[in-house]
């Protein structure tokens, strides 16, 4: 999709290097550059720039500038910031309260139904859990029948109210429920909502305090773009989610979103989703989605070719 | 409530008492078009024409720069070929006009032909929807809700079968029945499966066994809030379908759908629609004027 960030940068370096000494000073047209990249690969832009101006303090004190192939040390460099900024080891779910309760939020046709089925899925297959999911999308045509047709194809209940107009009590029903069924976790599916949509994000956090969930996931699409860190912010500060799921990552996005949710609300990407089919599910990998972002295979290779 | 500032007021602030746009201006404006995702190519060649402009026109107020923006920046956009489509016209030669609606998951297509029945009901003309996504669940589900609440009929088949045939005779029925319009939801696909690529040209085929000039036109829904990879989807939908026109979805929210600019520009693609709610009225025709504007407007964490 896009030429890849050591490419660019050792075109870069190449240039500086026939200009005669590698300095300071065009160092930071290095930067610049790198700095595009993050941005061709929907880093948000402020976040991209303070990235590069730690990126460059770093690279300085590595000496990149005697490096014979001074691009490939600091896609090193690069690589190496981005893979402690996404967070080192998998962060699992809290699932020691029965029934747990999750709650899944996030803005309009990010997966959330989807992930709710492969969530439960998961819970049911590799925890041995007996989950419940709970359809509290009132609004969305079809929404309920949607959730319906995913519980059956994995032999998971949906707990489901159809002249219900209030999410906050489908959900409170819902957890009685789960409690008199012996379920161990319920899973509850919410609407899409926008995070300028004051009544819907209140109706959300309404259902959040009703249900008092160990787990809230903000689910967001792997494509989007600037608006990313926007929009993670006004959920958390609505929600305090306790974790991200990525979505559409079967697709050939860099998926810096990624990147900036992470560093603005610091909160661990918890899994990744990847296909319409409900066994599409798995954990984040922080170095690999770092090198997603930038665009790059094997840079273990590259920087020992150096 | 936050104060939201406009953009262009920032870039009056920076250019109060500088005769000439200087770096500055120019890195304000480089930060305003990439956060509305407009993508680091297009904003590199805008800032490059807009100098040359200043350069030229002997740039003397902020007024005049505003203005060079906006023209700057809507010549990136393609016109659509024909200006009946804002009163939900149809040719009289092409009837039924068969619009096939495509793009990735999630983005809102389902819901903008919902919008679109309505739209065009309201404009006279009759509608009939097909229902070819028989692979999401409940997706023939969601669009017989959006059937029932326009009052326009489907064609539908059962989940699993074959979304060409249900293309077919959706424009079978179009035809049968004198509908002026037909509308055809797809399944989301992600552009790089290629067979589900590949399923999008044999609908397209199957479709053209009824009528061979149809589909009239292909809708590529993309959503306001994509990144850069809209590039992409476009440059693959494309390929495989012969993309006549561009709907950006959920432009109620903050993102600005900068995106679009760089596809109309590379891809010589019309904006047509842009989705502005959940609701069956909030479709609006696309007024690049306005989108423009809107690019500059508000950031609200600004
Ligand atoms: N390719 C791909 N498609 C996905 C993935 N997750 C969800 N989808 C698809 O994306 C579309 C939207 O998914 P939903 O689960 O309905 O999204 P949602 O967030 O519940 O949508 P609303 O309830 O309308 O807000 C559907 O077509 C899904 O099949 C994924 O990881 N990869
Ligand atoms: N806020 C807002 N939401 C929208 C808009 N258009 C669609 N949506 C919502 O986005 C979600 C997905 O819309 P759909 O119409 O199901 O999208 P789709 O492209 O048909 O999805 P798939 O068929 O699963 O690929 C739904 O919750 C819609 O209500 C819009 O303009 N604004
Ligand atoms: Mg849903
Ligand atoms: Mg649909």
């Amino acid at each position: 999709m896009f030429e890849s960030l050591s490419e660019r940068l050792e075109t870069a370096f190449k240039q500086i290097k026939g200009q005669g000494q590698i300095t300071e000073l065009n160092v930071a047209s290095t930067v610049k550059e790198i700095r595009r990249a993050l941005v061709d690969a929907d880093v948000n832009y402020k976040i991209a720039k303070e990235f590069t101006d730690k990126v460059k303090e770093k690279a300085l004190g590595e000496k990149v500038l005697n490096a014979i192939s001074p691009g490939q040390l600091m896609v090193k460099v690069v690589q190496d910031e981005l893979a402690e900024l996404m967070g080192g080891t998998e962060e699992g779910l809290d699932l020691k309260t029965s029934p747990t309760v999750i709650l899944i939020a996030g803005l309009q046709g990010s997966g959330k139904t989807t992930f709710s089925g492969k969530l439960a899925r998961f819970l049911k297959q590799n925890r041995h859990k007996s989950p419940l999911l709970v359809a509290a999308d009132v609004y969305r045509p079809a929404a309920i029948d949607q959730l319906k047709v995913l519980g059956e194809q994995i032999g998971i209940p949906v707990y489901h109210e159809p002249d219900q107009k209030d999410p906050v009590l489908i959900a409170r029903n819902a957890l009685k429920e789960a409690k008199t069924k012996g379920h161990n976790v319920i899973i509850i599916d919410t609407a899409g909502r926008l995070a300028v949509d004051e009544a819907m994000m209140t109706e959300v956090a309404d259902i959040k305090a009703a249900v008092a969930p160990q787990e809230v996931l903000f689910v967001v699409d792997a494509m989007t773009g600037q608006d990313a860190v926007n929009t993670a912010k006004a959920f958390n500060e609505r929600l305090d989610f306790t974790g991200v799921v990525l979505t559409k990552l079967d697709g050939d996005t860099r998926g810096g979103a990624a990147l900036s949710i992470k560093y603005t609300v610091e909160k661990p990407i918890k899994f990744i989703s990847m296909g319409e089919k409900l066994d599409t599910l798995d954990v984040f990998y922080p170095e690999r989605m770092a090198q997603r972002i930038l665009g790059m295979g094997d840079i273990t290779t590259l920087v020992e070719r150096a | 409530q936050k104060t939201k500032e406009n953009f262009l007021g920032k870039i009056g602030r920076a250019l109060a008492g500088k005769s000439t746009v200087d770096e500055e201006v120019l890195d304000n404006l480089e930060e305003a078009l990439i956060s509305a995702d407009v993508g680091v190519d297009t904003t590199v060649k805008l800032i490059g024409r807009i100098e040359q402009r200043v350069a030229d026109d002997k740039y003397l107020n902020t007024a005049e720069l505003n203005t060079i923006l906006q023209q700057e920046i809507a010549a990136l956009l393609t016109d659509a070929d024909s200006e009946d489509y804002r009163d939900f016209e149809t040719p009289a030669d092409k009837k039924p006009y068969v619009v096939l609606v495509v793009g990735v998951n999630g983005v809102g297509k389902t819901t903008t032909i919902g919008k679109l029945a309505y739209n065009f009901k309201k404009a006279g003309k009759s509608v009939v929807l097909g229902a070819a996504d028989t692979f999401r669940a409940a997706a023939v589900d969601q669009l017989t809700v959006w059937s029932e609440r326009t009052g326009v009929p489907i064609v539908k088949q059962a989940m699993g079968s074959d979304p060409g045939a249900v293309a077919y005779d959706a424009v079978r029925q179009g035809v049968a029945t004198g509908a002026d319009v037909v509308l055809i939801d797809t399944a989301g696909r992600l552009h790089n499966k290629i067979h589900l690529m590949d399923e999008l040209g044999k609908i397209r085929r199957v479709i053209k066994k009824v009528l061979p000039d149809a589909p009239h036109e292909v809708l590529l829904v993309l959503d306001g809030s994509t990144g850069q990879n809209a590039l992409e989807q476009a440059r693959q939908f494309t390929a495989a379908t012969e993309v006549t026109a561009i709907a950006v979805t959920k432009l109620d929210g903050t993102a600005k759908g900068g995106v679009v600019l760089a596809v109309a520009n590379q891809f010589g693609i019309p904006v047509k629609y842009i989705g502005i709610g959940e609701k069956m009225e909030d479709l609006q025709v696309f007024n690049k004027f306005e989108f423009v504007d809107s690019l500059f407007s508000l950031d609200p964490s600004a």
